[in-house]
């Protein structure tokens, strides 16, 4: 029988090694799994690389790992933020490698490892400075970069509703990251505020099929949060 | 000398943006001023709304209370879903804009070049950390890039250059710069004068703008 139900995060998170590269789906607030994230502070392992759309707000979650000083290198697209304090200093001191890449190259980057490309030419970024020093060519009349995929060995996702063949659906924008990075990690990890019996999602509806998935997590359902705005 | 200019408002520069975009378009708004556009979309038009992180058919700000933050748009601020709308995932969403099927795109901008280029997500300045988001992405995928800027830094520098010296977000990207002083066409043919703020001579808007001119049908 397939039961990929952990009784924890913990117990989800127990075997992350030091110097593994983590996804952590999320925009701004919505979408992050802040009990994951948690649950990797507590178990202690380092030199993490970490891919994330942004690079932590506020004190908590993400921002806590990266002031705790486990995270090696962040590849994201949009660390500044109002309240991205923690990431400012490290980068300003030179503690933290940034890898910036266009959130559009991100997305893809990623997909394209779940879907096993190796790598694949973009007409984004062409002619600046995120695109230096990387491979070109002239396809269709339009310039475009060679852009390398991003693996990783543990995703941590939060979906909604999930069942014990880690079929998952999602709640509105905090889909976000959550579907591609689940297709890239050797582990995705996700956390579901239900867990349903099989048949109980709508086959025509659900978001991510449950072979992208290794664990899943029940926690329980938590207020929605804002962070990171940026004024009109 | 210094005779200040007439100038639009940002909700006039708003509105002028959004008397170009046609019935049936499907937008993105950038984060800053493009925001306000959708504020001032004319009645009767219908114009679907895409946002980078996974929403099509964006509506509103929720009345107060009503924030759901599991439902933000690209400023993660709180907005509402319209009937029709849909949520997608981010490469999905991204294959939205380099795929080319948005209709128009609206940016904000440090600098644009007469030859449409675009510079809007870093300064350079030493010590600023570089954010780029979605604005590479947007910038080269919709079939029309607009901007939406001042005409002028605050120290009083054309902000349409000959050759941008901030860095590039995309090169030939831009179609269309909306200022306060005026709506001006950009690419390979130069710069064209489409519309000016009422009260401004031709002349005036020249003196104050660092790239040769050309005047429109207007």
């Amino acid at each position: 029988m397939i039961d990929k139900i952990v009784e924890s995060a913990a117990a989800a998170l127990a075997d992350v090694q030091d110097g593994a590269t983590v996804m952590i789906g999320g925009f701004g607030t919505a979408g992050l799994p802040d009990e994951l994230i948690a649950a990797l502070m507590d178990q202690g392992a380092r030199d993490l690389v970490v891919v994330n759309n942004n690079a932590g707000n506020g004190d908590t979650g993400l921002a806590a790992l990266l002031a705790a000083g486990r995270v090696r290198k962040i590849i994201c697209s949009f660390p500044r933020q109002v309240d991205s304090h923690h990431f400012d200093r490290l980068y300003r001191e030179g503690r933290i490698e940034l890898e910036l890449v266009p959130q559009g190259n991100l997305a893809e980057r990623i997909r394209a490892a779940g879907a096993g490309i190796g790598a694949f030419f973009t007409p984004t970024g062409y002619g600046t400075i995120l695109a230096e020093g990387k491979e070109t060519r002239e396809i269709g009349g339009r310039m475009q970069v060679l852009e390398y995929a991003i693996h990783a060995d543990v995703a941590l996702i939060k979906a909604e509703r999930g069942d014990r063949w880690g079929n998952l659906t999602y709640r509105m924008t905090a889909r976000n990251f959550g579907p591609i990075m689940a297709m890239a990690a050797k582990c995705t990890i996700a956390t579901v505020h239900e867990v349903v019996e099989l048949g109980a999602l709508d086959p025509e509806a659900v978001v991510t099929q449950g072979l992208f998935v290794q664990r899943v997590v029940l926690v329980p359902r938590t207020a929605t949060r804002g962070a990171g705005f940026k004024a009109a | 000398m210094n005779t200040p200019l007439p100038r639009w408002t940002r909700d006039q520069m708003a509105a002028r943006v959004a008397q170009d975009i046609e019935d049936g378009s499907v937008v993105n708004l950038g984060i800053g001023l493009p925001t306000l556009i959708a504020n001032h979309l004319p009645a009767g038009r219908e114009v679907i709304l895409q946002s980078e992180n996974g929403i099509i058919g964006m509506g509103p700000a929720p009345a107060p209370g009503h924030e759901d933050y599991d439902l933000t748009n690209a400023g993660k601020q709180p907005v509402t879903l319209l009937p029709g709308g849909s949520y997608f995932h981010h490469a999905d969403s991204f294959a939205m804009m380099r795929g080319g099927h948005l209709d128009i795109c609206v940016l904000g901008a440090f600098q644009v070049s007469a030859h449409g280029d675009l510079a809007n997500w870093h300064t350079g300045a030493e010590g600023a950390i570089p954010a780029v988001g979605g604005a590479m992405d947007l910038a080269i995928g919709a079939k029309r890039t607009f901007v939406m800027m001042e005409h002028l830094t605050k120290s009083g520098e054309s902000k349409l250059v000959e050759r941008c010296t901030y860095p590039l977000t995309g090169l030939a990207c831009v179609s269309r710069v909306y200022t306060d002083l005026a709506v001006i066409d950009v690419g390979t043919g130069g710069a064209t004068v489409v519309d000016m703020v009422e009260g401004l001579a031709f002349e005036q808007l020249q003196a104050v703008t660092a790239i040769p001119l050309g005047r429109g049908p207007h």
